[in-house]
């Protein structure tokens, strides 16, 4: 099926952005009628690889081939004319024009005096969606299209472009099932139809069912391409992180100390209702239950973001008020919440800002703060959980997944918290980083934090837990110890039936 | 894969509520100009049309200007000042010499260029909001021009009569000021409709970042647009010089908010993207007549302030409800997966 002249070939491509070098020394090569999968941990360079084949960064050294021949791609336009095509996670389309038009954009048809002729390019984007076995209007505005559709429209533009190389950067990431089939559908008729198909993923069973080919990148580096069939998700994972993963659960035996965390008789209709648990200084106590159980909603209350209708939360003895976040954190509650991008940063701030929000006013003299005693904290919070940036006065917008849940985290250890409540700490971060959350949490459990910790992944909860408390719609159904706490214990309580796992 | 049947190409919902959009200010004007003429019938007298007429064809050529720029996501503060500018340099070369009408107009429209493309330049290289530049050169311009008047002013006596006549005269019977500001917008409208480089405006002010993706040369467009935008207001000097006559450092100061009210009165979205030159227009011809009526119906002229600005409010919250309503049902309207 496969060509056996590559298409195209990334030779020795380096780019450095300040003094980080994003990308060293990469090469690899698409075939022609072959799905080539990239992945790596968050920031190992795979969006860099991304952006130097769309035209965005020009490589510092090295070269694009295409067809045996060097391409300079400057810009867009170049990559565009060149025959590569980009879809990235979050789709560029154009909301106030019509989804014929966006497909279109730059190469409209023309007809008399070179005006656009827009009967045929309606009829170009319905054939277009016809092959691909989609209905879109075409001429619906692109607003109001779900990312799913978004992503169809962004292919019938590569389609339209008669683009060789589809470059593909974490599509499925906001998709549901049905539509992450829809998409490989489509993705593998492009392929059958010889275009070369490069797709970006931390799901490696999507990888294994879409792609033939797979290159792994760490740091910055090439680390190997292999065949798929010749190649395990094991083998994958370990050279990805390079390292075993035996110590994805790093969990330290820590003898609990005194209650410090004590919740009782905590209701809010109709979230959750009746929810009593204690956690001792030194434990991680894991909050499980299917999503919708009201797990978010209860640590919400407990940090006072959320109200409460009935019910008590004490810390190490002292009464919080409900809905006061400000005297939580000041009794010693810390919240990482789920949704770091909306919840956890300010996307625009830099990240010294963003790690001594919750402390601007200790840090501050006479009200003003200065940027020396900022910096020095920042500094010294980002460098214990090894985050890796560029400058300090970065935005935090521009870090990786991962190193945007470590500024998170440093943000809220910071504060020295006596509890801290973690609501998926590990959501959407690379096997690597997420090893490191791990061990992150389970040293601070070693000093003395209590640590509470909602998660929707079994395995993390079964391996960091000290305790397994068990949510049912809004209801604490069981509390399970580690020793109990199994896949199928958890699953049963969660559902209120037998799993069959 | 199997082929689907083609769907039939239709209007889509949204094409029919901009429609309707330019449709609104149609239905106010004519419910304005009925009432009015109830009232006091020489409203629809020829020489209070000519009148409304030849002060909406400045006021529109500076808003199809001011459009073309609102619609890729920025605004031209400056376009009172360049037509003051453009309005008194030609004033100053028709005291000397006897310029033919067609060379003037070539020469304001030259100032406007020269004005436009150095707020184009600033805005692409500054990487500064285009408010706060031409906020500046707003400032700027004006001030060249009092520096350059010294307090002088220019006389309806000292300029050619052919000059004069060309403010006056018309073509079939409609004004010459009126027929140019047609072409301008005729040529503008299908330029922005049917060819590439209009869409790319339109692109651009929907999205600014996927533009640059597409390959859309961002930064040439912009300062593009705002070229047009200086020499349309350049080319409105010229304009105005001739209807009125009388030109002194300060002629169109101010204009660059009516200028902005008719914008967006006519529904050009302030955030770019959306919108026509018709709307623009509509919106100049509309607020043009407002200012004619209040005078008719022997209603305080300061109340036109306030009309104008409950005008601008009320569009804007006419394009929120319906920028609203059109996403809700945009959102039912999702694909399926053909089998």
């Amino acid at each position: 099926m496969a060509d056996a002249l590559p298409l195209l070939r990334v030779r020795e491509v380096s780019k450095s952005f300040g003094a980080v070098a994003a990308v060293r020394d990469v090469s690899f090569d698409l075939y022609g009628g072959e799905a080539h999968a990239l992945v790596g941990e968050n920031g190992a360079g795979k969006s860099t690889i991304v952006k130097m084949l769309a035209g965005v960064h020009r490589p510092d050294t090295g070269s694009i081939e295409l067809d045996g021949t060097g391409q300079d791609l400057g810009t867009p336009a170049d990559a565009k004319a060149a025959g590569i095509a980009v879809i990235y996670q979050e789709p560029t389309l154009f909301p106030d024009l019509s989804v014929a038009e966006n497909i279109a954009m730059g190469r409209q048809p023309l007809g008399r005096f070179k005006t656009i002729d827009r009967a045929a390019m309606v009829r170009q984007a319905a054939q277009l969606f016809a092959r691909l076995g989609v209905s879109i209007d075409p001429n619906r505005p692109a607003r109001g299209l779900s990312i799913a559709d978004q992503q169809l429209v962004e292919i019938a533009k590569a389609l339209s472009a008669d683009a060789r190389v589809v470059v593909m950067d974490e599509p499925t990431a906001a998709l549901t099932g049905v539509e992450v089939e829809r998409l490989f559908a489509v993705a593998r008729s492009l392929r059958d139809d010889g275009a070369a198909l490069m797709f970006i993923s931390h799901r490696f069973e999507e990888i294994t069912a879409l792609c033939e080919r797979v290159t792994i990148m760490r740091d910055g580096r090439h680390v190997s391409t292999d065949l798929l069939t010749d190649i395990t998700v094991d083998e994958m994972v370990r050279k990805m992180v390079g390292r075993d993963l035996g110590a994805l659960f790093p969990k330290q035996d820590v003898a609990a100390g005194a209650v410090a965390l004590k919740v009782r008789g905590l209701s809010r209709d109709p979230v959750f209702k009746d929810v009593s648990f204690d956690v001792r200084a030194g434990e991680i106590v894991a909050l499980a239950g299917l999503v919708g159980s009201g797990r978010s909603e209860v640590v919400q209350s407990i940090f006072g973001v959320d109200p409460r209708d009935t019910g008590t939360v004490e810390v190490v003895g002292k009464t919080l008020k409900p809905g006061s976040p400000k005297q939580a954190m000041a009794a010693g509650v810390a919240l990482v919440p789920e949704d770091r991008r909306q919840q956890g940063l300010l996307m625009e701030l830099s990240i010294e800002r963003n790690v001594t929000l919750p402390r601007s006013r200790s840090l501050s003299q006479l009200g003003f703060l200065t940027g020396n005693r900022e910096r020095r904290e920042a500094k010294e919070w980002t460098q214990k959980l090894k985050t890796k940036y560029g400058r300090l006065s970065d935005n935090v917008g521009t870090l990786s997944g991962g190193n945007q849940q470590k500024v998170v985290l440093a943000k809220w250890l910071a504060t020295n918290p006596k509890v801290l409540i973690v609501d998926e700490p590990t959501r959407g971060i690379d096997v690597g980083t997420k090893a490191e959350v791990h061990r992150l949490m389970s040293s601070l459990a070693a000093d003395g934090v209590a640590v509470l910790m909602v998660s929707s992944e079994l395995p993390e909860v079964l391996g960091m837990a000290d305790r397994v408390l068990v949510m049912r719609e809004g209801r604490l159904v069981a509390e399970l110890d580690r020793s109990e706490a199994t896949e199928e214990s958890v699953m049963f309580a969660a559902t209120g039936q037998e799993a069959t796992l | 894969m199997t082929a689907v049947e083609l769907p039939a190409p239709h209007r889509s919902s949204l094409d029919v509520v901009l429609r309707a959009r330019e449709l609104g200010i149609v239905l106010a004007l004519g419910i304005l100009v009925l009432v009015t003429t109830i009232s006091n019938p020489r409203f629809l007298s020829g020489q209070s049309i000519r009148d409304i007429l030849l002060n909406t064809a400045i006021l529109a050529v500076l808003a199809v200007g001011q459009a073309v720029v609102v619609i890729t996501r920025n605004i031209d503060l400056s376009v009172g000042s360049v037509l003051g500018l453009s309005a008194f340099t030609v004033g100053t070369l028709l005291q000397n010499d006897n310029l033919p009408v067609v060379l003037a107009l070539l020469v304001g429209a030259g100032v406007g260029v020269v004005c436009g493309a150095v707020n184009g330049v600033i805005v692409r290289y500054g990487n500064v909001p285009a408010l706060v530049v031409t906020l500046g050169t707003l400032y700027v311009y004006r001030g060249i021009t009092y520096f350059w008047a010294g307090g002088q002013q220019i006389n309806a006596d000292e300029l050619p009569a052919g000059f004069l006549d060309f403010g006056n005269a018309t073509l079939l019977g409609v004004p010459y000021l009126v027929v140019i500001a047609l072409l301008v917008l005729v040529i503008t409208g299908v330029v922005l409709r049917n060819y590439r480089v209009g869409r790319e405006l339109y692109a651009m002010g929907s999205s600014p970042q996927a533009a640059r993706l597409a390959g859309i040369a961002v930064g040439r467009r912009t300062i593009g647009a705002f070229t047009v935008s200086g020499a349309l207001a350049g080319l409105a000097g010229v304009l105005f010089a001739a209807r009125f006559g009388t030109i002194d450092a300060a002629a169109g100061t101010g204009y660059e908010l009516n200028v902005v009210a008719a914008v967006v009165v006519g529904g050009v979205a302030v955030f770019g993207g959306s919108g026509t030159v018709w709307g623009a227009a509509l919106g100049a011809l509309l607020l043009t007549t407002i200012g004619s009526a209040l005078a008719v119906l022997e209603i305080n002229q300061f109340w036109q302030q306030a009309i104008v600005g409950g005008l601008i409010l009320l569009a804007i919250g006419a394009d929120r409800l319906v920028a609203v309503r059109v996403a809700a049902s945009l959102k039912k309207r999702g694909s399926h997966v053909s089998n």
